[in-house]
């Protein structure tokens, strides 16, 4: 309707907005008003204490081994899964599986990891006697942040290979390429897209994940705290300062993704 | 290169696209399979390139059982009826990529990706990506592609299918000329060859067959040319109004019966 559009389009763009600024932009401008309220000094002091880097380097150790392992395992069971490439049994409860790190509460994924890799766990204790310590310890975070950062690269991936279908790879095919040289020249470069915006979810999946890490680790200060642990230490320990430096970090992080995810999208259209 | 078909039978989730089908394509000829959609055609010659293992049945190049050989080593060349172009690549890349593949000098890939570039009157679309043509640019390019690899078989799946009458018509007669040109080309190194070899093998059953377009000798490895068949499907020429399937029998060869069920 012409006439109700003006008026619609307003108040659609009104409602979106505001929406967002009451729930995002205003608490997340807030977090950098209060970060530098008494200047960079504090805040930069506040970051660069012990506990606080190697909460950041961990973080950082986190993403460094989540993301290229459910790369790979995205790509893998993305192309398992697309539903032209064949049929084969468990399919669905793959695909079932995969929802569920996103379907279950990151908490229920951290005690379900304790119950299986804790010492007394059931493989848990296999490596506890030979006197390596999963659970509250590094592998048991990194356990749990590939465990919720899984189905994202396996997400984006399954649309575009459905989309392309075989014909490209079967051409490849009776060119002579064996399904190797097809999947490196032809599969992968179709489904680039999909792969970078996979990846820039995990990334940022991986960066923020809280609950399930927080279960797996013990909390452990200066040993087993990630970023997003650091900060809610320092605000439980009444160290505001600290915890909304440590928060700008973790945000600065996430600008950084976001605006890789931009970029993307400018040569995506070009 | 003469391509047997022996009985070759198969079936998707109980519907069976195949039944005991059993073809002979001559040596150097041209052969279109007509016949309605639904047909069996797309399968027959999917179950040729490799690209689909039949249930039953074997099929033979010059008389050696092929059936078992995965599609890269068949040495067939197909042309889909959806272009299937690598969209990430150039026109050029696209020509190249058998090329490449078989890890040729790039000096040698350039000269015939240009030769076929010229062919295909795609010269000035080296650089274009496939989603920059039309769709009969598209499948000239696809052309290309598939006999850049210089195959022994080429096989066109509806080549015209998905376009519009008027560049269909188009394109079908300038594919009549290319397959002339390369023939005559051909045989004028090999002066013994029977100059047509053309044939319509046409296939009756409760649902028509379908055509097919006897092949031209294409290629030359080194040593003496080798001739390939060309074997494509088409449905509207089917309905025999486009000529081409009609002009193109000018000898008719053995009629093979196929039994198709839609």
């Amino acid at each position: 309707m012409p006439t109700s559009t003006r008026a619609s389009r307003l108040t659609l763009r009104f409602g979106a907005l505001g929406y967002l600024a009451a729930l995002l932009a205003i608490p997340v401008a807030m977090v950098f008003y209060r970060t530098f309220e008494h200047g960079i000094g504090p805040a930069w002091e506040a970051v660069t204490t012990p506990p606080a880097q190697h909460a950041f380097w961990l973080t950082c150790t986190m993403v460094a081994i989540a993301v290229p392992l459910n790369t790979i395992f995205g790509i893998g069971i993305g192309i398992g899964l697309a539903i032209v490439r064949g049929r084969w049994r468990g399919k669905t409860l793959v695909s079932a599986i995969i929802d569920l790190s996103l379907a279950v509460s990151p908490v229920v994924v951290g005690l379900a990891l304790i119950l299986v890799y804790g010492n007394k766990g059931w493989i848990g204790s296999t490596f506890a006697e030979h006197g390596v310590r999963i659970i509250f310890s590094t592998p048991g975070m990194v356990l749990a942040t590939i465990f919720v950062s899984l189905p994202f690269v396996v997400r984006e991936v399954v649309p575009v290979l459905r989309e392309i279908g075989v014909d490209q790879e079967e051409a490849a095919s009776t060119l002579g390429a064996s399904a190797a040289q097809t999947f490196w020249r032809i599969t992968l470069p179709a489904i680039r897209w999909g792969v970078a915006y996979g990846v820039i979810l995990t990334t940022a999946r991986a960066l923020g994940e809280f609950g399930a890490v927080a279960v797996v680790s013990g909390k452990i200060e200066g040993q087993t705290e990630t970023m997003t642990l650091f900060v809610e230490q320092r605000f439980q320990a009444f160290d505001l300062t600290g915890a909304y430096a440590a928060s700008v970090v973790l945000a600065l992080l996430a600008l950084v993704v976001i605006a890789t995810m931009t970029l993307l999208d400018r040569r995506k259209e070009q | 290169m003469a391509i047997d078909v022996r009985n070759v039978s198969k079936s998707f989730n109980g519907f069976q696209a195949l039944e005991d089908v059993s073809l002979s394509v001559p040596d150097g000829s041209l052969t279109a399979l007509l016949g309605p959609s639904g047909g069996g055609k797309s399968t027959l010659l999917r179950v040729i390139a490799g690209l689909e293992a039949p249930d039953s049945g074997e099929v033979l190049f010059s008389g050696e059982a092929v059936t078992k050989l995965p599609a890269q080593e068949r040495g067939v060349g197909f042309v889909f009826q959806h272009y299937a172009a690598f969209k990430h690549m150039t026109v050029r890349d696209n020509i190249a990529f058998g090329l490449k593949i078989r890890k040729r000098p790039k000096a040698e890939v350039r000269a015939r990706v240009d030769e076929l570039l010229a062919l295909v009157h795609l010269g000035g679309w080296a650089d274009s990506y496939p989603a920059q043509l039309s769709g009969g640019q598209r499948q000239r390019m696809a052309l290309a592609r598939a006999l850049a690899v210089q195959p022994r078989v080429l096989l066109l799946d509806e080549p015209f299918g998905a376009l519009d009458a008027t560049v269909r018509k188009e394109l079908r007669d300038w594919l009549r000329r290319l397959h002339d040109e390369v023939h005559v080309r051909r045989s004028s190194s090999r002066t013994t060859r029977r100059r047509r070899s053309r044939s319509l093998s046409r296939w009756r059953s409760s649902t028509p067959g379908a055509s097919s377009r006897p092949g031209r000798p294409t290629t030359s490895t080194s040593g003496p040319p080798t001739r390939s068949s060309w074997a494509s499907s088409d449905r509207s020429a089917a309905s025999g109004r486009h000529g081409f399937a009609r002009t193109t029998s000018r000898c008719s060869r053995t009629t093979r019966t196929v039994r198709s069920r839609r």
